[in-house]
């Protein structure tokens, strides 16, 4: 696959379970090497999306090419086989699912190996253990593993077979802070070895901290696609400005210009002015915003 | 000429899968200490609970002890626990684990986790027959074979019945709804099987209507193929038509692996109910 060519094409996907509709004619583009974050609540029609995409469940209607293959076709015949070009498609995907089956009498290195078989080119277990930080843990049952060094160990399943193109339904879930950094050094890692990744999230800063597009959906619906720093406009919105009064009050304004507000108040106070800070929406207020309208 | 080393490099590849994945299964079967004992143990627990309960001859059999007839029944139930209860259980488990979604996520071909899965239970119950048989000549005079042919019919046997309850059992595991309703819904059947096939009481003692319903199901007839290497050739007078009917024993087993392969094909199922 070439550069700049889409890994993801989703137009007017639509899925209904019996009277409900989860996704409800979303379209969708994700460019190859990006990293792609899906937001919104819950039952917002996020996992719906992403195992449709992941040719887990069978949509209502609509097109969906992953990697210039319908995903539908990949479980889509019973019995014992796997047609071939399913297969040689998902020797491309990595999956880490929301809270997937572990084997808990098996320890972290025997898992991993033994999914690395599944792939014609794997990466090296142990190189894939390190990179989630597991090393020490290799030899340990998965049942003795804390939740997060679980979900690291899905991540590890995940990667193992190197895949082109990867996805993370909520893959932090359960991380401390420390864990959540480095996880997300090992996604700018992927991504910088030429990795499509598709997450979805519930933590917004996650998404701007990795996302180069961010994608939110409620109800079904696609709200808005964009950047984090452009989303829902929040370039443009208004600036907050606040500082304290000499008779020690707060005092804040709201300003398409803050530079100029800044500047007047620099003159006023004649150099510092204290408590001073500018803000715009954050990506949650921006957020909270679309879903709030929706 | 490459493409056939392709082809046969890619079968090899293939095998090795199959392999590994047993062995996958089998580890953590062995690790798992309850189900270990509890496999292992409650086979032979009962044998010794029953062979000192009933101590006496069976009526017009030439001296043919109850027990003899109650171990190779035991034999058969352990084969149909290792196939049917045992998959029929841990299927439904693991489907809502999210085990089997896991596999599914992967290139490994479909057929490699039910290889897993057969090889796992040939290993479990080779084991718990050579258990069962160890304490039933020990302490209750089971004779074993003393002709070739009486192994070979043992061979046969066991392997057809195990097959036909492995087969049941991964059909059987589209029937709970739940890994934790499973149990529920299959332990009766293998109980029920068990009473009405002739393993807790001389089947021809049985009703009628009872050795009709059992003649259906796979494990009288493993039991009636058992007794046919266990127990003196005289005893077939004994059996429902006077014979042993070995014939009908590979019959009624074959079909049964024909009808619950077909099941497992058309009906398995990956995910659960949620997973749409």
């Amino acid at each position: 696959m070439r550069d700049g060519e889409t890994a993801i094409e989703v137009r007017g996907l639509r899925k209904a379970y019996r009277d409900n509709v989860a996704v409800d004619g979303v379209d969708l583009d994700v460019a190859r090497g990006e990293i792609f974050a899906l937001l919104g609540p819950n039952g917002a029609g996020k996992t719906t999306t992403v195992e449709i995409l992941e040719g887990y469940r069978k949509r209502d209607a609509g097109t969906v090419s992953v990697l210039g293959v319908d995903p539908a076709l990949a479980n889509g015949k019973r019995g014992t086989g796997i047609d071939p070009a399913a297969k040689r498609w998902r020797e491309r995907i990595g999956i880490v699912l929301q809270g997937t089956g572990e084997f808990d009498e098996l320890t972290v290195g025997e898992v991993v190996r033994h999914f690395a078989q599944f792939y014609p080119a794997p990466d090296d277990p142990a190189e894939v253990i390190a990179r989630v930080g597991l090393t020490a843990k290799t030899a340990a049952r998965t049942h003795t593993l804390s939740g997060g060094q679980k979900r690291r160990l899905d991540v590890a399943l995940g990667i193992v077979g190197k895949p082109d193109l990867l996805f993370l339904d909520e893959p932090t879930t359960g991380f401390d802070p420390e864990a959540r950094r480095e996880f997300w050094a090992l996604i700018r890692a992927l991504q910088a070895a030429g990795t499509t990744i598709v997450l979805t999230t519930h933590y917004l800063e996650e998404a701007e901290a990795l996302a180069d597009r961010v994608a939110v959906i409620a109800a079904g619906r696609l709200l808005a696609v964009d950047t984090p720093q452009l989303l829902g406009n929040r370039d443009a919105a208004l600036a907050t400005v606040s500082w304290r009064k000499p008779d020690g009050a707060w005092e804040r304004t709201q300003t398409k210009t803050p530079t100029a507000v800044v500047a007047d108040l620099a003159a006023r106070f004649d150099g510092e002015v204290p408590g001073l800070t500018v803000t715009r929406p954050t990506l949650e207020d921006v957020y909270l915003d679309l879903i709030g309208a929706a | 000429m490459t493409t056939m080393v392709d082809a046969k490099a890619r079968r090899a590849g293939a095998v090795r899968l199959g392999l590994s994945q047993a062995q996958l299964e089998i580890k953590q079967f062995l690790r798992s200490r309850e189900q270990v004992m509890f496999t292992l143990a409650f086979p032979a627990i009962l044998i010794l609970v029953f062979g000192s309960i009933f101590k006496g001859t069976i009526e017009g059999s030439g001296g043919v002890k109850f027990t003899q007839y109650f171990v190779t029944g035991m034999i058969a139930t352990g084969l149909m626990t290792a196939g049917f209860q045992a998959l029929a259980i841990q299927i439904p488990m693991e489907r809502d684990r999210g085990v089997l979604k896991r596999f599914l996520g992967t290139p490994m071909p479909k057929w490699v986790y039910f290889a897993g899965k057969v090889l796992m239970v040939a290993f479990i119950a080779v084991l718990e027959t050579v258990v069962l048989l160890t304490v039933a000549t020990l302490l209750f005079g089971l004779k074993l074979p003393g002709t070739g042919a009486g192994w070979l019919t043992f061979l046969w046997v066991a392997v057809l019945g195990s097959t036909a309850c492995t087969l049941c059992g991964v059909a059987f595991s589209s029937v709970a709804r739940t890994g934790r309703s499973a149990p529920a819904v299959v332990t009766p059947v293998a109980l029920i099987l068990q009473f009405i096939s002739g393993v807790f009481f001389v089947f021809t003692n049985l009703p009628d209507w009872m050795q009709n319903i059992a003649s259906i199901f796979p494990l009288k007839w493993m039991c009636q193929g058992l007794r046919s290497v266990f127990l003196p050739p005289s005893f077939g007078a004994s059996e429902p038509g006077h014979s042993f009917n070995l014939p009908m024993v590979a019959l009624v087993l074959g079909i049964w692996c024909v009808v619950a392969f077909a099941l497992c094909l058309t009906t398995f199922r990956w995910t659960t109910k949620r997973d749409g």
